[in-house]
């Protein structure tokens, strides 16, 4: 089944978006992937699956999200700019429009049993709300570093009714749980991988994109209530595996009008150790699956990455970014731990809104670029920042 | 030419053992020992595990041997040259098994030549698919006359089976359920009757077992159909215990492969 989509790039029959992605797994998971490359785009492109998930994604998630004109911050970098409030919704960041989408998915395709890996616990805590809320098992694997620097999340999961898996192999953080995730996977066939980001082997990268996507689709109904035009002149989003920003980019992709531009976490600078840009200091190779941009050494073993946020020191990036690098679609800044800390407080203090950190890394750029008045930016504002308070509090002055 | 895996299926078609070892494990040059105590053991077919960051298809026992082996600092260009270094006391086929990603850093011509100049007979890959075998690496596999061994698992549909077993060489790698190395599932599919369903619709290669054989009685059983088995795991395991490898390996090697023609166990 060919996954084409005519929006500046296309996917090949094997999953590849130009020289990324593919499905790069053990035979013993073939019939699993397959069976979700034969059956996702009959699936999501039902009428019936969509009716049930937009009246899930109205009433329970809240959307559409507000876009919201930020009237001091535009004043202040002589733009236009709006806030896409994905911090708005339920579990308070977009993570839930694929944890719904895809628990939906995999209700249909006859499985009980989710699998589910978590960073932050973010994707973790929405994949438990779905299961929840659909009457699925939930099991979430986290690196056993995560479980002790993310206790609150855990302790949400847990009273959402999810099972917790420490990953106590590699480094114990994301990476692994990820990991233990496929392993899991591997040794157990009846269960569903809800993956939580566009990485992973092909069909999710499109998957996942696919049911972010909603995000740019609101952007454009909204904007042309706002503006009297679809077309926004800037669209930022923050990227660790990158699937806020492959929603948010979907629908403006290969659109001349538009620049879309990712901001990648660089740590404490692109030029230290200590960084997760992965598009800027990372080099080609397979990581879960998919062949992509990754942080290695020179004999190919996969490094931990660096970022003040959890939610985007992942060493991969979603092969989809790694092809609108490559193509010129769209163009990735970073942002380091300390601007992204300033355009955090910053957000607070103009436009009393506490974004998540992950959020925060794309609002630093605005000190960047050079904005024509009258140009209307939109932000992505992925996530809320209660999860952050304490490193917000360690950081104020 | 043939490779040494051919010639070896060839003279013995069955009860053969291949054993697996992570370089690197126990130590930095644990290779440059073990080999060599292989060879003059009952074992007959020598694997190689490239220690990787992040072995997916890989359980407990061998993710550890693989952290080990990298803190010990071996990597790929190392474990080229030990080989290199033993091969000429070696007459046993020696198959290199790692992920694709070490083989991307390392050049893909590259990898395939210096395997080549080292004297290693074949690869197993497992996370290379198919299309990209073909397009990227059979040349270089026929180039440098080295065999390519894909896995196929219980629940791979016969046909996607024969199609890896014909691009396959040397013979081709069956695991024995849906597992990680070293895991056994419960709910096991009846291997022979794979194997037999797989050797009427045309099935020529040989066929080894692997992932979860443990002891002498699960070799016992899966020769009765197989070519033989691979032994990964708890050969690792006896490793890390052991004080005495000269004695130990082929102790372990003897015991897994005396009770193999004993017919009365089941």
């Amino acid at each position: 089944m060919q996954a084409q989509i005519t929006k500046g790039y296309s996917i090949s029959k094997n999953g590849y978006y130009g020289n990324f992605g593919g499905a790069y797994i053990p035979e013993l998971l073939y019939n699993n992937v397959n069976e979700l490359v034969q059956n996702y785009l009959q699936l999501t492109q039902d009428p019936d699956f969509n009716k049930e998930l937009n009246l899930l994604l109205k009433d329970y998630v809240g959307r559409p999200s507000p876009l919201y004109f930020a009237k001091k911050l535009s004043k202040k970098y002589g733009a236009k700019i709006y806030l896409k409030r994905e911090d708005l919704n339920h579990t308070g960041s977009h993570k839930i429009n694929n944890a719904l989408g895809q628990a939906l998915l995999a209700k249909k395709l006859g499985k009980q049993k989710i699998i589910a890996e978590t960073g932050a616990g973010q994707h973790g805590a929405a994949a438990a709300t779905a299961c929840a809320l659909l009457g699925l098992e939930c099991t979430v694997f986290m690196g056993e570093v995560d479980i002790e620097r993310q206790a609150p999340n855990v302790s949400r999961m847990k009273m959402l009714g999810a099972k917790i898996i420490p990953a106590t192999s590699g480094t114990r953080t994301l990476k692994d749980a990820t990991n233990e995730a496929i392993r899991y996977w591997i040794n157990n066939n009846d269960s569903y991988y809800l993956i939580g980001s566009v990485v992973g082997p092909h069909p999710y990268p499109d998957l996942v994109t696919r049911f972010q996507a909603i995000i740019s689709k609101e952007i454009k109904e909204q904007l042309l209530t706002a503006e009297g035009k679809e077309d926004p002149d800037y669209v930022l989003a923050c990227i660790g595996g990158g699937s806020n920003a492959a929603g948010a980019f979907y629908n403006f992709i290969g659109n001349e009008r538009v620049k879309l531009i990712g901001i990648e976490a660089a740590g404490k600078g692109l030029n230290t150790e200590y960084t997760a840009a992965t598009l800027q200091k990372g080099s080609c190779g397979i990581i879960h699956g998919s062949k992509t941009f990754l942080m290695q050494t020179y004999d190919g073993q996969i490094t931990e990455p660096y970022s003040i946020s959890a939610g985007l020191d992942y060493p991969g990036i979603g092969p989809l970014h790694a092809h609108l690098q490559e193509t010129k679609l769209a163009r990735y800044l970073s942002a380091t731990d300390e601007e992204s800390l300033a355009a955090a407080f910053e957000l607070m203090q103009e436009e009393g809104i506490i974004p998540a950190l992950e959020s925060a890394h794309a609002f630093a750029v605005l000190k960047k670029i050079e904005f024509k008045e009258n140009e209307v930016v939109v932000i992505n504002l992925s996530g809320r920042g209660d999860k952050d308070l304490d490193t917000y509090l360690k950081h104020f002055n | 030419m043939k490779t040494r895996s051919e010639i070896l299926f060839e003279k013995k078609p069955s009860n053969n053992l291949s054993v697996f070892i992570t370089a690197g494990f126990p130590n930095k040059e644990s290779l440059l020992e073990i080999i060599p105590l292989l060879e003059n053991s009952d074992c007959d077919i020598i694997e190689i595990g490239i220690p990787f960051s992040d072995p997916l298809a890989d359980g407990p026992v061998i993710q550890q041997s693989s952290a080990i082996a990298l803190n010990n600092g071996m990597n790929l260009e190392l474990l080229i040259n030990q080989v290199k270094q033993v091969r000429p006391l070696i007459s046993k086929p020696i198959i290199l098994m790692g992920y694709l990603n070490s083989l991307l850093k390392f050049g893909i011509e590259r990898f395939y030549e210096s395997c080549h100049e080292a004297g290693v007979d074949g690869l197993i890959i497992p996370d290379l698919p198919l299309h990209e075998f073909k397009n990227e690496h059979e040349l270089y596999i026929k180039k440098y006359n080295l065999d390519f061994i894909f896995l196929i698992s219980p629940t791979t549909e016969n046909k996607r089976a024969l199609e890896l077993a014909a691009n396959s060489s040397g013979f081709l790698y069956l695991v024995s359920s849906n597992s990680t190395t070293g895991n056994i599932n419960e709910n096991k599919t009846d291997l022979s009757e794979k194997v037999m369903t797989l050797k009427n619709e045309g099935l020529k290669i040989p066929v080894l077992i692997g992932f979860g054989i443990k002891t002498s009685n699960d070799f016992t059983k899966v020769c009765k159909y197989a070519n033989g088995a691979i032994i990964g795991s708890a050969f690792i395991q006896m490793i890390k215990n052991s004080n005495n490898l000269q004695k130990d390996i082929p102790q372990f090697i003897h015991n897994l492969k005396t009770k193999t023609h004993d017919h009365s166990i089941n």
